[in-house]
């Protein structure tokens, strides 16, 4: 009987075609109004790293300012100190551990012709990429060793390694950055960590760098963060006394499985401190902090308060566009009396006008996911040309199926649920009434 | 065999009430052909619509085929009318954004027939009326003669114990009438029942036995004037 009932929907609406269309449009508005918004948020708010989100973990330690918080009420800061970082990450008390930060690097390419060009890049240590789950096209990161001895190693992106090397496979080969020489480890294939997770405060939406290498050759090329910096007292002067400050510049992550791991290593955080406080460092109560990437995102209000406020709104007017469908479907309902009378008359039951009614609602709200996913994208396009500048908006603004996907649900969804009273009252219609009148 | 004794239907608003029905006693049996006749508002079509289960009654007993409809629920009854009881109305009642196929097809649909048997249902009571050829026709594409045939077929299409028609000729002009007479009578013929409510003497006259209604009422004796003909 379903497809009976989608096809008497379809009747339906080709012998209603402005009834059928207002709902429709009404319906499209409303979604594409919500799935603007929801676009958005889902972007903002996925999981960047499904499978290993639950292992991963942000640690913060708390070296500020004894007389203000970093952040109100009690926030510890949400960056890591050199100092503190190079002794958690020698320490290796996890699994696997990275620190890094984001800088810059001019590319000197050997091709005739091409000239130098500044790349964002990334100062790391080995375990970047198996912890984050980096794909490669070519090669593989460096190891620890690489690490310890300051290599000039260097894992680039697929994009540079079009640019620079023509997208054959460069590995071994030499890639030149500020006068320097750097072995090329390995390409990343893409991989567009959305967002990007492992750097929240320096650009959550941006693009991922171009260019790793060790942070060891960093610290010893004495490379400036690209990111924020932030310092509670005066760092001093030159390279050697900001890497002894209590400015904090660096990420600091970790990987454990399990809760017990997890434990252990907030203890050996605790008793980290500790050793620092009785240095003289630490002013502050004990305020450590591991946070797994959904737990850090929430934490760093990804999803920024106004598009919470948006997301409301939006659906607020999902709403008013339903309550307009259902007086619309009411409409339709008592022009079409006639018709569920006689189909009573001829054996329908109320189930089956219930059933007819709701289906011919889902046909409609169908019709209304399918225009409401153009609504969406029209909705995206407006967002990018109010807000195009910004490079992390069109990063936003992109449609995948999920979304397209979840228009349609929601649209069918919604068209049901405003089905429900018209379709009430399409069964209450009694068998007899209408038929002299026909 | 359709049994009704006693019933009664009033309708009740907060100021009135109206008796539609009162007391109202008929029997109907096997393949007879009953004609209904009384002015208007005497409660001819209450009747008709509480014999074809599309209203209740307030009192009273109503059996149809040894059933006693009181207290059934809205799909048992649903399914009692789709199965044993086929409507013919005085204006046709088709649907006009379906073809003549599709009309028909209605309430076999609601019969659960496969696809199979409702074709070759419809498509034999289409010769039936005489209209094989127009299954794609929409009713505006036929005249009233041919849309009441169509009514009929689909009627017919579930095979029907009791054929009830609401003035059926009552829309259609004498020549169109009379064959749809013609039609109704070699359908009694094939043995079965029919109840038909018409405001024409001379229509009424061809059914097997002709009753009044007034003021929702049999005239005196009509209802045991079957059981006295089927003892005797």
């Amino acid at each position: 009987m379903f497809r009976y009932y989608v096809k008497l929907g379809l009747t339906s609406i080709r012998k209603n075609p402005i009834l059928s269309a207002l709902m429709i449009a009404a319906i499209a508005v409303g979604i594409g109004a919500c799935m603007t918004i929801i676009n958005i948020y889902y972007v903002m708010g996925g999981n960047p790293i499904p499978n290993r989100s639950d292992v991963l973990y942000y640690v913060q330690v708390d070296n500020w300012d004894p007389n203000n918080a970093y952040d109100d009420p009690n926030e510890p800061p949400v960056q890591v100190t050199y100092i503190d970082g190079k002794a958690l990450l020698d320490a290796r008390k996890a699994r696997r551990q990275v620190l890094s930060y984001k800088t810059g690097r001019v590319i000197e390419p050997q091709n005739e012709g091409e000239r130098p060009f500044q790349v964002v890049s990334r100062a790391t240590t080995a375990d970047f990429f198996a912890m984050f789950d980096t794909p490669f096209l070519f090669g593989s990161g460096w190891d620890r060793a690489a690490d310890d001895s300051e290599e000039n190693v260097v894992v680039i992106s697929r994009e540079i390694n079009e640019r620079v090397f023509g997208g054959d496979n460069p590995v071994g080969k030499t890639l030149v950055m500020n006068g320097d020489p750097y072995r090329v480890m390995g390409v990343l294939d893409t991989w567009e960590p959305m967002p990007k997770f492992y750097d929240i405060n320096n650009g959550a939406f941006d693009p991922p760098e171009e260019v790793y290498f060790p942070l060891s050759l960093a610290i010893s090329k004495e490379l400036y963060s690209w990111g924020n910096n932030s310092c509670w007292k005066p760092s001093g002067g030159g390279w050697a006394a900001y890497l002894q400050s209590e400015c904090i510049w660096l990420q600091f992550w970790v990987e454990l499985h399990g809760a017990s791991e997890k434990q252990a290593y907030m203890g050996f955080l605790n008793a980290y401190v500790e050793s620092q406080k009785a240095l003289g460092r630490f002013p502050r109560p004990m305020n450590n902090r591991l946070s797994n990437v959904m737990q850090w995102m929430e934490s760093q209000h990804v999803v920024v308060d106004d598009v919470n406020v948006l997301m409301g709104l939006s659906f607020l007017f999902l709403i008013v566009c339903l309550l307009n469908t259902i007086g619309l479907l009411l409409a339709k309902v008592a022009r079409r009396t006639g018709d569920i009378s006689l189909r009573r008359a001829l054996g329908a039951s109320r189930r089956a006008i219930f059933s007819q009614y709701i289906v011919e609602a889902g046909v409609i709200g169908f019709g209304g996911g399918i225009l409401g996913i153009g609504m969406t994208w029209l909705g995206l396009q407006g967002i990018l040309a109010l807000y195009g500048e910004f490079e992390f908006m069109t990063r936003l603004v992109q449609m995948d199926w999920v979304v397209i996907f979840d228009a349609i649900g929601l649209a069918v969804v919604s068209a049901l649920a405003a089905a429900l009273y018209p379709t009430w009252r399409a069964c209450a219609v009694h068998p007899a009434n209408q038929l002299k009148a026909l | 065999m359709l049994e009704m004794q006693d019933i009664s239907k009033v309708y009740r608003t907060d100021t009135v009430e109206t008796h539609a029905l009162r007391e109202f006693s008929l029997i109907v049996g096997e393949g007879e052909f009953v004609s209904v006749m009384g002015p208007s508002g005497s409660g001819k079509t209450t009747f008709l619509n509480i014999a074809g289960l599309l209203e209740d009654f307030t009192s009273g007993t109503y059996e149809l085929d040894g059933r006693n409809v009181a207290g059934l629920s809205d799909n048992e009854r649903s399914k009692l009318r789709n199965e044993k009881i086929g409507f013919i109305f005085q204006s046709f009642n088709l649907i006009p954004e379906l073809d003549v196929f599709d009309n028909v097809d209605v309430p076999l649909r609601y019969r659960g027939f496969d696809s199979k048997e409702r074709r070759q249902r419809i498509e034999r009571v289409l010769d039936i009326v005489g209209l094989g050829s127009r299954r794609k026709h929409l009713p505006s594409q036929l005249s009233g003669g041919q849309q009441q045939r169509v009514a009929i077929a689909r009627a017919l299409a579930g095979e029907p114990r009791f054929l009830l028609a609401d003035e059926p000729t009552g829309n259609l002009d004498s020549h169109m009438a009379e064959s749809v007479m013609e039609l109704l009578e070699e359908i009694h013929g094939q043995g079965t029942t029919i109840i038909m409510v018409t405001h024409e003497p001379a229509l009424a006259e061809r059914a097997q036995r002709n009753i009044h209604v007034l003021d929702g009422r049999l005239s005196d004796g009509e209802a045991d004037a079957h059981v006295t003909a089927q003892t005797a």
